[in-house]
């Protein structure tokens, strides 16, 4: 008889890193049906490009690192940096496009880092940003919603996206946009209202899930709601949009819980998941409103990964048995 | 940052506070709870480890070849925090040696091997009819003479828990409320569930006594978790027939680790134990179930603790269930009454699946603190897979009751960053393993911890010593300095108190003798000149001419 001779604990909850992978990719399933119900089949192509070539590269990686193979490709985490990358394009990028960000992503923002768990930035949002900053032209034709293509209401197949509109509008008011502009919906933008519903489904699916918890996701939704709340002008032509409009437009759901929820580059306590988020939040609707771009997120998440690790500081939770205590002696901070 | 509400159950069941953090691992416990507690048969060969306790080991008081009889103390409690230890069965003493232990490292450690003789002969005991009669002292004593440790596993002398309850007591931080734990969370343990239900008379007699030692100001609670309503029945039914009306059940919804001392104190009084201190510093003492069953057997039957009830389970026992008992059976004896398959048995566990550690040997024997035997096949308990990356999901923190950051203690721990480590109060981490059984990832963070904390241990030993050696250096340097200067000092005061004296004889006698060491330089010279004078005397010579003679060695 052999017996086994291991340190306790013996029991093992059956969830696996792969498995949180797996469900994560799930959980984008009615978003990328959303994306691709309004604007074509764009993000599909995107996707199909990005995910081969993400499983390629991280392969290279691996093989150069001397890593085993199948044990850390099937942790799924590569797919995960491509879906969201692929998301998060606009529909019918170029190849070379895809390609590029992918390679930026998987080999400089997650392995020269050390891989997964070690990389300090969001992989897709490193990646995103470096295309959205060397390449704009392409980074900022969105593809026109379907139905106004196949309706004849617009020419050519992109057009501004709702965020970009409203940011350069200065003469209508918002009523009367909404009213004319045939890239509004009812709410938000078309079909960007429910892409971000969709988003915001698979995002209670993972929640219900225990993925991850609900801090940084309501914080995020809450402190972006507040601000555009308290800057809401009732419509002028100046105005920044309504809550309901920045919820629902662009980037807002997508982001909330699927890229600021990355636990690796986020703040690591519930407290401080919360102070994540709503900072997040904040720039978010700071960028939008009076920055250069029309939607922020991957500059807001990215400039709040830098932020994590002082935020952790700030945050640490107080241990059974200690009382309430000021954070460490500020020197070690810097 | 909770706030810790109260949330009550119905109208007169007590308040019991929420608690951070835990996990819901599958019970497996209704395997061994369908059969009652049976008496394990006597082995032909009893093994005690001098050192089974928290604390120091205990000094054999038998020789090999003394006939011993069961109940006789056979190693006394040596220093503070140690326990005695009796003699199970009768028999001979047939061997002191070391012999394999059951720990986590498969060590070897000294044992008084008892071959019985079947005859389980008692030595004569002294029971006490009416304990209130004797003061608390004298019962701690008795306590104490009877080796009862803590039995829920801590293995911690009862009766230094109850010394220490007392000197608080006198310090005029009075004990306010003793908590009886008979919340058995980890999966798999039902010994004490078991102990509830079939001998709650028994377990409330011995909360009296301790009543009686402690004299609780406010109350006197057993917790035990909702799951265990036999039990709770049980010992409601013995508490309404003892009449004792100041002992109150309290149950509640439970988790893994409810059970814990610290846990099961915040959840029912709301209170933490803080950090590196005792629950006498927050008024409260906390025994298990099992001890106070073994106080008293103890105290009303003068019985010491040699037996115990412990769970042997797992899909490798064909029956598992509880038994009771001898310390010092080897567990093979014990595996086999529950029709043990060794084939089918892939890891031996001494505890739960939570905390408990592996055994690879089945010689070893039964301790006071073995509350459980658990027989696991690879189905049960699978290997654990490589661990992947810390993708710092936080489900670790999330399932931590101590509110640690579990993640951010395996990346210093694994960098060896000990100061990161105990700012993050690694220390405080009570190893219950909630982390490692949620980790996606299957990081066994707890060995980390575990390692860390050893770690940290032996670097603040060393610099303890290195701290102690400079102050033993300094400390000399001082002192030769001191006794330099003390010396520089006392021939400072000679020369002025020859000089003096001189000035004083040369005021007396005019100018006799005009400096000091023209003096003795005189003197000297005229020593040698007389012993050369006699040298040369004795050799037939002329007379010398000592002034000639350099004078050196005068100086």
């Amino acid at each position: 008889m052999s017996l086994l001779n291991v340190s306790s604990p013996h029991a093992h909850r059956p969830l696996s890193t792969a498995t949180v992978m797996q469900l994560v990719l799930l959980a984008t399933l009615p978003g990328i049906a959303a994306l691709s119900l309004f604007f074509g089949w764009g993000t599909l192509l995107n996707l199909a490009i990005a995910i081969p070539l993400a499983l390629l590269f991280e392969a290279c990686v691996l093989k150069l690192r001397q890593r085993p193979l199948a044990f850390y490709l099937g942790d799924y985490s590569a797919v995960v940096t491509a879906v969201l990358l692929a998301i998060a394009l606009p529909p019918h990028s170029p190849i070379w496009l895809v390609a590029i960000g992918i390679g930026f992503a998987i080999i400089i923002a997650k392995h020269l880092y050390g891989g997964l768990g070690y990389n300090p930035f969001n992989p897709a949002m490193v990646a995103y940003v470096v295309l959205l900053i060397s390449f704009p032209v392409e980074m900022t034709q969105w593809a026109a919603p379907l139905s106004l293509i196949d309706s004849g209401a617009i020419d050519g197949h992109t057009m501004a996206t709702p965020l970009d509109v409203l940011k350069n509008n200065n003469s209508e008011l918002v009523a009367d946009l909404f009213a004319h502009n045939p890239g509004f919906g009812r709410w938000a933008g078309l079909g960007w209202e429910w892409v971000n519903l969709s988003f915001l489904a698979g995002g209670c699916f993972l929640l219900y899930k225990r993925v991850f918890t609900w801090h940084a996701p309501v914080a995020m939704l809450s402190s972006l709601a507040f601000c555009s709340l308290f800057f809401y002008d009732g419509g002028s032509s100046a105005s920044k949009g309504s809550p309901l409009f920045h919820l629902l437009s662009g980037a807002t759901m997508f982001g909330a819980f699927f890229i600021i929820t990355d636990p690796v580059t986020s703040a690591v306590s519930n407290r401080g998941r919360l102070v994540y988020g709503a900072l997040i939040g904040l720039l978010l609707f700071v960028i939008r409103a009076w920055g250069n771009y029309p939607d922020a997120l991957a500059f807001a998440v990215l400039l709040m990964n830098f932020a994590a690790p002082f935020i952790d500081y700030y945050t640490q939770p107080r241990t059974y048995g200690h009382k309430a205590k000021q954070p460490p002696s500020k020197e070690e901070s810097h | 940052m909770n706030q810790r509400l109260p949330n009550t159950l119905s109208n007169n069941m007590p308040k019991t506070y929420p608690t951070p953090g835990g996990v819901h691992p599958p019970q497996n416990k209704a395997q061994s709870t369908s059969r009652p507690i049976q008496q394990a048969s006597l082995p032909a060969e009893l093994v005690l480890p001098l050192s089974q306790h928290a604390g120091a080991p205990a000094k054999a008081i038998v020789a090999v070849g003394d006939k011993v009889l069961k109940g006789q103390c056979i190693a006394q409690a040596k220093g503070s925090i140690s326990a005695y230890i009796h003699a199970p069965s009768s028999g001979e003493v047939t061997a002191i040696e070391p012999r394999a232990i059951p720990h986590a490292s498969g060590m070897q450690d000294n044992c008084i091997v008892i071959k019985t003789d079947g005859e389980d002969n008692w030595c004569p005991l002294q029971g006490c009819e009416d304990f209130s009669q004797l003061p608390a002292s004298e019962l701690v004593e008795q306590i104490r003479l009877a080796g009862i440790t803590g039995l829920g596993g801590g293995g911690f002398p009862t009766a230094v828990k109850l010394i220490s309850s007392d000197t608080q007591a006198s310090l005029n931080k009075a004990i306010d409320t003793l908590i009886i734990n008979g919340t058995e969370c980890e999966p798999y343990i039902t010994a004490d569930d078991l102990l509830m239900r079939e001998r709650a008379q028994q377990i409330i007699s011995g909360i009296q006594i301790l009543q009686h030692i402690i004299k609780p100001s406010t109350a006197t609670l057993i917790g035990v978790e909702n799951n265990k309503p036999e039990a709770i029945a049980a010992l409601e039914a013995a508490i309404a027939e003892a009449n004792a009306n100041n002992i109150t059940v309290v149950s509640f919804a439970g988790k893994y680790p409810s059970g814990g001392e610290k846990q099961l104190i915040q959840i029912l009084t709301g209170r933490e134990v803080p950090s590196g201190g005792l629950p006498a510093d927050v008024g409260i003492v906390c025994q298990n179930v099992g001890t106070v069953a073994a106080v008293h057997d103890a105290i009303v039957l003068g019985k010491p603790l040699i037996s115990r009830i412990t769970t042997v389970t797992g899909q490798a026992c064909a029956q598992p269930q509880n038994f009771e008992v001898l310390i010092g059976s080897p567990i093979a004896h014990v595996l086999a009454q529950a029709g043990f398959d060794a084939s089918a048995c892939q890891r031996l566990i001494m505890g739960g699946p939570m905390m408990g550690f592996t055994l690879t040997d089945t010689s070893v024997p039964v301790i006071k603190a073995t509350n459980c035997l658990l027989a696991a096949t690879e189905a049960e308990l699978p290997s654990p897979p490589p661990a992947q990356a810390c993708i710092r999901c936080g489900m670790c923190a999330e399932a931590c009751p101590a509110s640690l950051l579990p993640q951010q203690l395996y990346w210093y721990a694994r960098s060896k960053e000990y100061e990161k480590l105990e700012e993050l109060n690694l220390f405080d981490c009570i190893e219950c393993g909630a982390c490692s059984y949620v980790c996606p990832s299957t990081i066994p963070l707890v060995q980390y911890y575990r390692a860390s904390k050893a770690d940290i241990r032996e670097h603040k030993a060393e610099m303890h010593k290195a701290e102690q050696s400079k102050a033993r250096f300094e400390a000399r340097q001082q002192r030769l300095e001191r006794e330099e200067q003390e010396k520089a000092e006392k021939r400072a005061a000679r020369q002025a108190a020859a000089k003096a004296k001189l000035a004083a004889a040369a005021q007396a006698g005019g100018e006799q003798e005009l400096d000091p060491v023209q003096a003795a330089v005189a003197r000297a010279k005229a020593k040698k000149a007389a012993k050369a004078a006699a040298a040369e005397t004795e050799a037939g010579n002329s007379t010398a001419k000592p002034e000639t003679k350099p004078t050196d060695e005068a100086n």
